[in-house]
Formats: C-alpha cells, sequence, structure tokens
C-alpha cells in the first residue's frame, strides 16, 4: 500500500512548523484548499483531502465544513472512498448531528452490497455512531445479517446488534433467538461476539436471562474445549487459548449463575478446573484467574470452591506485580462484609500494602484496612494507621483520619487510649479533619473526668509544640480554660508533672490569641479560655483583665462582643462570675439539629455539644426592665439554647445547672419571669366523669417524639373492669400504643391503669388527640370520648 | 465496555482518539485534558490502573506512547491491559516494526486496523491472524479499485 502523498507532504509541513503561529498559518492554508476542492464535482483526490482534514482535526481544529463531504464520500461507488468517508462519519459525525441521518440511507445499502468489506464498513459506522433512530431502522438488516452470512459477517452484526440493544433496550427481544443459534458457531470471533450480545441482553431483560440459563451446559462445553485443547496458533497468548473468549464466557456464567442453585452447581467444576489449571505467571493467565475468582464470589458456589477463590487473591496480594495486588485488594474490598473471616487471613499483607510507594495501592490498602479493623485487633491496626497518616499522600489524608476516628470510637479499649489516638491525629493531620471532631473530642474529654488532668497537660504541652493545627489548639484552649486548676495544681498520676506557673498558662494562650496563624474560631476559644481562668487561678486576675479589655476594641466583631461581654462579667456582674464560668457539665451526646429538647430537671440536655465551638458558658439573661444594648448584644452570640417552656422566646435560655447551683440570686434577676419547672412535667387532667378520672402527663423524646401517659384512676365504690383506652391523633402524625398496666380499676383509687403512647409528630402540625374511653361497671358496658387538645409540657414558643 | 482509546505523546500530543460512546466536542477535550494529566503525571514503576469519576482507567506505555482507555465497573483491568497489548502487536505486524511516526503518518489506517480489532467497545477478533488477513485484503481492493479506476493510489 503506497501512502499518500499529498497527505504525508501536509503531515510534514505541519510537523515541522516551528511554532504554534507556524502551524495554525500551514493549517488554514491547508483548509482552505480542502474547502475549494470540496466544492468541485468531481475530483481524483477526494480522498485525499478529507483524510487530510481528518488529520487537521485530530490536531483540535474546527472540521465541520468537511461533514457533508463524508456524507458524499460515502455513498461514492469507490471502495477508497467509501473507506475514508465513513472513518470521517465515525470522527465528525455522531448522533447529535443532523448531517448524520443523512448517511443512514448509504448505510442501509451497503449493508447488502455484495463486497463483505464495504458490508464490514457500514456495520463498523453502524456500531459506532448508530443512533437510536437509525438502530431501530435497520435492525431487522442487522437480524438477516446474523443469520445469514459469512463468520467475517457474522462477528460484525452480533456486535452491532449489541450496539443496538444498549440504544433501543426493546429491540434485545429481536436478536434473542439469533443469539441462541450462534453459540454452536465454531468460529471463535464469532462466538465472542455471540456471547458478548447473549451477556447484554441477559443484563438488560431478567425474562431473557432467565431462557439463556438453558444454555448454561453449552457454554460450560465451550470454555472446557478453550482449557483443555492443545495449542492454537492463532488464539494462543502466553499458553492461554483464546483469553478473551474465556474472560467473556465466565462474565456470561456470572450473571447466569447468580441467585441460582442449578446453574450454579452446573458450572462448579468447571471454575475448580480453570481455578487450579490455569498458569498464573503472566497477566494474561492472572486475568482468566480474576474472572474465575469474580464468578466464584458472585454465584452460590460451594465452600470448598469459594475458599480457593479467596486464596487465590491471597496469592495475587503477595505478587510482585503491583497490578496484581491493586487487583486483589479491589477484589476483597468486596467480599469483606460477606466472608469477613477469610479476608481477615490476610490482613498483615494488606497493611503491608500500605507501605507502597503507589497512590492507587495505597488507597486501596486503606479502604480494605479500615475494613478489617475490629475489637481484637484495634491496638496493632491503629498503630500501623496512624503510621501510615503521617507518611501517607495529601489526597488520602482526610479519609484516613476520618476513618482512624471511626474505628476509635467503634472499637476504643479505654478512654485514654481514645484519646490519646484522637490527640496523635490532631497533631500529624489536624488540618485534613472534619469539623465535628473538635465538639466530639470536647465531649470525649469531658465524659472521662478521671484523665482530665493527664489530658490537660497533654494537650498544654502539645500547645507548646505547635500552635498551627487548629483543632488542635481550639480543643487545647478549650480544656486549659475548663481545667486550668488540675494544670496549676501541677501533680498528675498518669504523666510525668511538670511546674506550670499561672503565667505560662497565661503566655500559652496570649500567643494563640495573638498568632496570625489562629483562625478566628480559634482565637474565640483562646479568648473564653483566658477568661474561665480568671476563677481558676489567684494571682494573675489583674492580667486576665488587661487581656480581655485590649480585645473589647478588636476588629473581628465575634471577639470584640466577647471581649465587652466579659469585660461586663468583670465589672458590673463580678459577683455573677464565679457561677457562671464554673465546670461544665458532663456533655450527653445529642444527635444534630436537636433543638427542642425539653428541660426536666437534667441539667444535661441544654447544652448542644455541635456549638461547642462557639465558646464557653452563656451569660444570664438580662431583666426584662433592662433593656439595654448587652441583650441585643447577647441574641447573636449565645448558643440557641432551647428556651424552657415558660420562658418566653426571646432571650436565650438559662442552663439549668445555674440555678440550681447558682442559688437564688439568679431567680430574682429574672424577676417576673419563672424558672423552668425542675419537677417532672405535671399531669392534667382530661376526663373526668362518674368517678372515673383520666390525667395526661407527656415527656418529649426527640424533636418529633413525644410519650403520653394517661393514667386513670377510680373514686366510685365499685370496682371497674374490662377498661380499655383507645386513641386517634391527626393524620401526618404517628402513633403507637404500649400495653396497658392493666384492665381493672379497684374502688377507692386503690390502684391505677396506666397507658403509654408514643406519638411521632414529624410534620409538627397542631397535636390533638380524641381518647375513647370503655369499661364495665356494675355490669353495664360504660363508653366515652374526651378530645385533647393542649398537652402539658408542649410550649408554643418551643414547638 | 470500553468508553474510549485514546493514544497520545509523552509531549501531550494526541496521535489517536476513538470514542465509543457519544460524547460532545466540549466532553471530549476535557476528557483528553484530564487523561494526559493523570497519566503524564504517574511513576515510572506504579500500578496501570486509575480510577476516575465513575471509570477505570487503563494506561500502558509503548515506547513513546501512552495507550490509555476508560473501562466500565464490570470490566476486566488485566484483560485490558492485554487487548492494549494486542493492538500493539497488531500495528508491529502491519508497519513492520511499528513507531510512533508509523502512526501519525499513517493515521487513517492505524484507524482502519482499530476498526478491525474493537467495535462498540468490545473485542471484535480474537485470532492475531484473522485481523492481518482482512487489513490485506482490505487494502487489495483499494488498490485494485484504484488501479481499475486509473486514479493515482490513495
Amino acid at each position: 500500500m503506497s501512502p499518500s502523498v499529498p497527505l504525508q507532504e501536509m503531515i510534514r509541513a505541519i510537523r515541522s512548523a516551528r511554532t504554534q503561529c507556524e502551524e495554525r498559518g500551514v493549517i488554514q492554508r491547508e483548509c482552505a484548499a480542502i474547502r475549494a476542492q470540496f466544492r468541485q464535482s468531481d475530483n481524483g483526490g477526494r480522498s485525499h483531502n478529507l483524510a487530510k482534514l481528518l488529520y487537521v482535526h485530530m490536531l483540535g481544529y474546527p472540521a465541520h465544513f468537511g461533514q457533508m463531504e463524508c456524507v458524499r464520500m460515502i455513498a461514492s461507488p469507490r471502495y477508497s472512498e467509501k473507506r475514508v468517508g465513513y472513518l470521517g462519519a465515525m470522527m465528525l459525525l455522531d448522533e447529535k448531528q443532523d448531517a448524520s441521518l443523512l448517511i443512514t440511507n448509504s448505510i442501509k445499502n451497503d449493508l447488502s452490497h455484495s463486497n463483505q468489506y464495504v458490508q464490514s464498513l457500514a456495520l463498523c459506522t453502524l456500531a459506532c455512531m448508530g443512533s437510536a433512530e437509525m438502530c431501530r431502522d435497520l435492525a431487522p438488516e442487522i437480524d438477516r445479517l446474523l443469520r445469514a452470512s459469512n463468520s467475517y459477517i457474522k462477528k460484525k452484526a452480533a456486535l452491532c446488534a449489541v450496539h443496538i440493544v444498549r440504544k433501543v433496550h426493546d429491540l434485545g427481544e429481536l436478536f434473542a433467538p439469533a443469539a441462541r443459534s450462534l453459540l454452536t458457531e465454531k468460529n471463535h470471533g464469532v462466538l465472542h461476539g455471540a456471547v458478548v450480545l447473549i451477556t447484554e441482553l441477559c443484563e438488560r431483560n431478567p425474562e431473557t436471562l432467565e431462557r439463556f440459563r438453558k444454555n448454561v451446559p453449552d457454554l460450560v462445553q465451550i470454555m472446557k474445549g478453550l482449557v483443555i485443547s492443545g495449542y492454537s496458533p492463532e488464539h494462543d497468548v502466553a499458553g492461554i487459548s483464546d483469553p478473551f473468549l474465556q474472560v467473556r464466557i465466565l462474565r456470561l456464567l456470572r450473571i447466569l449463575g447468580r441467585n441460582n442453585e442449578a446453574a450454579s452447581d452446573a458450572m462448579n467444576d468447571l471454575l475448580a478446573q480453570v481455578a487450579t489449571n490455569t498458569d498464573s505467571t503472566k497477566t494474561v493467565g492472572n486475568a482468566v484467574l480474576y474472572e474465575t475468582v469474580l464468578t466464584v464470589l458472585d454465584i452460590k458456589s460451594e465452600s470448598g470452591l469459594r475458599v480457593l477463590a479467596v486464596n487465590i487473591l491471597g496469592r495475587f496480594l503477595l505478587n510482585n506485580d503491583r497490578n496484581i495486588r491493586y487487583i486483589a485488594m479491589i477484589s476483597l474490598q468486596k467480599i469483606v462484609g460477606t466472608d469477613h473471616n477469610a479476608v481477615q487471613r490476610h490482613r498483615g499483607t494488606i497493611v503491608d500494602c500500605l507501605k507502597d510507594q503507589d497512590a492507587s495501592v495505597k488507597r486501596r490498602a486503606l479502604d480494605l484496612s479500615l475494613a478489617l479493623v475490629s475489637a481484637s485487633n484495634i491496638r496493632s491496626m491503629m498503630k500501623e494507621l496512624l503510621l501510615f497518616l503521617s507518611s501517607c499522600p495529601l489526597e488520602l489524608r482526610s479519609q484516613a483520619a476520618s476513618g482512624i476516628f471511626n474505628a476509635a470510637e467503634r472499637y476504643a479499649p479505654s478512654q485514654r487510649w481514645h484519646i490519646d489516638t484522637i490527640l496523635h491525629v490532631l497533631t500529624t493531620a489536624g488540618g485534613d479533619v472534619r469539623d465535628e471532631t473538635v465538639p466530639n473530642l470536647i465531649q470525649l474529654i469531658t465524659n472521662a473526668s478521671e484523665l482530665h488532668c493527664y489530658t490537660v497537660h497533654k494537650l498544654y504541652r502539645a500547645l507548646l509544640t505547635d500552635i498551627s493545627q487548629q483543632s488542635l489548639v481550639q480543643v487545647a484552649c478549650w480544656c486549659i480554660g475548663e481545667y486550668g486548676d488540675l494544670l496549676l495544681r501541677g501533680e498528675c498520676q498518669e504523666t510525668e508533672a511538670v511546674q506550670v506557673s499561672e503565667d505560662d498558662v497565661l503566655d500559652a494562650l496570649e500567643t494563640v490569641l495573638q498568632s496570625h496563624m489562629s483562625s478566628p474560631a480559634t482565637r474565640g476559644f483562646a479568648l473564653t479560655a483566658t477568661m474561665k481562668l480568671s476563677t481558676r487561678i489567684t494571682d494573675n486576675v489583674d492580667r486576665i483583665r488587661s487581656i480581655v479589655s485590649i480585645y473589647g476594641s478588636c476588629i473581628d466583631v465575634e471577639l470584640q462582643q466577647r471581649a465587652v461581654e466579659y469585660n461586663a462579667l468583670f465589672k458590673k456582674y463580678d459577683h455573677m462570675r464565679a457561677a457562671v464560668l464554673e465546670r461544665m457539665p458532663v456533655i450527653e451526646k445529642n444527635s444534630p439539629g436537636h433543638t427542642n429538647g425539653e428541660s426536666t430537671g437534667e441539667p444535661v440536655k441544654d447544652i448542644q455539644p455541635a456549638k461547642v465551638k462557639q465558646g464557653g458558658p452563656l451569660l444570664p439573661q438580662q431583666p426584662a426592665n433592662q433593656v439595654c444594648d448587652l441583650l441585643d448584644l447577647l441574641g447573636g452570640s449565645e448558643e440557641p439554647l432551647q428556651p424552657s417552656p415558660a420562658v418566653a422566646g426571646t432571650a436565650p435560655g438559662l442552663p439549668a445547672n445555674t440555678i440550681s447551683q447558682a442559688g437564688g440570686d439568679l431567680l430574682d434577676l429574672l424577676g417576673g419571669l419563672e424558672p423552668a419547672p425542675l419537677a417532672p412535667a405535671p399531669a392534667m387532667p382530661v376526663y373526668e366523669k362518674d368517678g372515673v378520672t383520666l390525667t395526661l402527663s407527656c415527656e418529649k423524646q426527640s424533636d418529633s417524639g413525644l410519650t403520653v401517659t394517661l393514667t386513670a384512676s377510680n373514686s366510685t365504690d365499685s370496682d371497674i373492669s374490662s377498661f380499655t383506652l383507645q386513641a386517634a391523633v391527626p393524620k401526618s402524625v404517628q402513633l403507637h400504643m404500649k400495653a396497658p398496666s392493666g384492665d381493672s380499676l379497684p374502688a377507692r383509687g386503690a390502684a391505677k391503669v396506666t397507658q403509654m403512647v408514643v406519638l411521632n409528630n414529624p410534620n409538627k402540625v397542631n397535636l390533638k388527640m380524641r381518647v375513647r374511653i370503655s369499661y364495665n361497671s356494675q355490669g353495664s358496658a360504660f363508653q366515652d370520648t374526651v378530645q385533647i387538645d393542649s398537652f402539658p409540657g408542649l410550649s408554643a414558643a418551643g414547638h | 465496555m470500553m468508553r474510549f482509546l485514546l493514544l497520545f505523546s509523552r509531549q501531550g500530543k494526541l496521535r489517536l482518539q476513538k470514542w465509543f460512546t457519544p460524547i460532545t466536542d466540549r466532553e471530549k477535550r476535557k476528557v483528553i485534558r484530564d487523561m494526559m494529566t493523570l497519566v503524564l503525571a504517574r511513576q515510572p514503576r506504579t500500578c496501570n490502573f486509575l480510577q476516575w469519576r465513575d471509570l477505570k482507567i487503563v494506561y500502558k506505555r509503548y515506547a513513546s506512547l501512552y495507550f490509555c482507555t476508560g473501562l466500565d465497573d464490570q470490566d476486566n483491568e488485566l484483560l485490558t491491559l492485554e487487548v492494549l497489548h494486542r493492538y500493539v502487536e497488531l500495528l508491529d505486524k502491519y508497519f513492520g516494526n511499528v513507531c510512533e511516526l508509523d502512526i501519525i503518518f499513517n493515521f487513517e489506517k492505524a484507524y482502519f486496523i482499530l476498526d478491525e480489532f474493537l467495535m462498540g467497545g468490545e473485542v471484535l477478533e480474537t485470532s492475531k491472524i484473522s485481523v492481518g488477513v482482512s487489513m490485506e485484503e482490505a487494502d487489495t481492493l483499494q488498490e485494485t479499485m484504484e488501479e481499475y479506476m486509473s486514479k493515482p493510489a490513495y
């Protein structure tokens, strides 16, 4: 085949252009010439011109003016022109272009051409860029070719049919019979095409899948033939006979055997044979083994075969070839849920892969390692993971950090270990952790009360070394603020004691405050911590006072606001300072977004751990008659505490512990406002008739959940039996009645019957409940209904 | 199925592009750019597989050319390495000791060989010999037609 001189000259000219500008010049000239040539009617060099245009197109220059020329060339009787024309169609036309429809007729004609190479051009182009309409038009032609033509055309028609089915799913039915008959062909190309077509049909249509299950024995036969057969030069690849066909058959078997015992049994022997006999020294053998393993693990294989498959994966893990190790880890990831123990056996190798040079391998190893963490191996795994974290590539850091946190949370053997682990992560990768880490860690620390001393010492030391990791600094500041007294006391059981003076601590906090590395949030933490220390240290209160007052004129609004408020605490409300800045109670883990916890006497529920970032304790409410600027200032900055029911919704609520511990001062301040009820929610009588009394009390469980307790008592002189309650609620509210404590009410209130009703009001509609009471008394049946419109304990403001 | 097949040089010049799904020009350019960036940044002895968007990317370097393809989730990556290798073997057989220049100056032949080996993103012919035979016959047909028409050979 002699090369095209004009085309090659142009290519040479373009390549010899020294600058982009020169190249553009050459190309513009050539394109102009090509356009001129296109306009001439019949021209011997048409194919050259189009070829030149296609080259220019590949370099990235616009070539849309060649589309019509492609259409014309395809219709030409000359094979050379058709060849380039179809190539141009595949490169320049796609189904989105209008011109593509114009070639439908040409394709149709060429599909029935006498020369098979012309037919093959048409088939190839249709499979490459055929739109849905073209496919629908030409599907019957393709079906005809699938049945009655030579192998060369049959194999192309098969893959063309695959394309058609992908574009127009309904046409799958059309090709199913032809596909089945193709399985009897000897030609590998045709067989391969048939298997691909059947795979496509089965994936799209479950009924077709059912019907093709009958062909499993045929497929097994073909596969056996390939595995056992002697050397075939044209299909052999490194000792494996036609690996492409083998892999496709295995894939089809996987689909057919999934969730089907009979089909899986039929292929068991074959899979075992392939798994044991395939030579795994070269990539091609491993490709076949890989597909076999995937198939074994996906169908209902017997356990021996499954073990064999996992062992193959284990062998892959030890392979020198990185590709094979990568593949092994992906496969193990897929089965770590189902065959956990089998994968655990290879944990050592997987952890070693964490140290591999390759980023892809590292990523897979990380995913798999995190999946393999369990209570028994947590300590050793965590050591490896932390080691990994210190040297892992940047893109994996946040994933590794969050994975470590999750693992630590689920399997931490001790609180101290947990805190140590989190601190370690914060020191190595503090910048990549999620935002919730800080409040989570703080909550964890408060819960580990015996470790406060240890924690604050450790954090203080960490703070001294490095103040660039924001999360770590925030937690450290918070702890120093809270437990500064423990730090200053100097003695600590768990770690070596260090003498820390008040000045040292204040120095550290001031460094954080002044450093340009600290984010505004961090500085807020530091300022609040400094303030809290004013109640925990004795000598340097003046220094604290001066720090706080300096920040009263800070540019950052948040800091300024805090500083001004803290200043106020020093001046006007100094008597309250100790109470306000007291040690915080243990934070309970609330769900995020929980804003409506009822204060029922438990001090904990009011505090939002998610909002701890904003700083320390709250300032008290101002009495209503002092509508001072501070009230407005307070409105924005404080944690949005849920208001206690009796308090009006404007001012933020009080932590109930302040009420209980600070005694009467605060209550006096509140003036006319009632304090939050400390007793459990009262019972409200809702029904009273004929001596039967029904009282109702309710308790909020969550944002939309409510537990209502109905208590019935009988004050008459005769016993009541078969006492039942039924309840109805508005449509969107969900109701669940628990079993009542009994159904008889003895006379004169000797015993009561309680019934719990759990309600869920996700749409927060106005809650009403209708209760029907029925009972027997003195031989006659009674029935009554009562409607309850208001529920005690649900305030208008809170709901 | 394979979504696309790209051949490009170390300098980032595209030598062949085959798209097996319909996508816009803009999207094509983006994919090419991303592939080049990802693949050219890889170290020498690293794994040949990558994850990009929802596709598995398999690439192999042969002399100065990178062969890069994007696969669906179900496809066998190791087998795809063999597919790429087979294509190189076919080119080698046809051109006789193929090098990048052959592919540059005879790009349309490279496409024709590809179209005899792959179709619709799937392997079309698994026999090494058949593809070579088909190419020969098609080329002969072209030449004889040309001679018959007494037009200069293409």
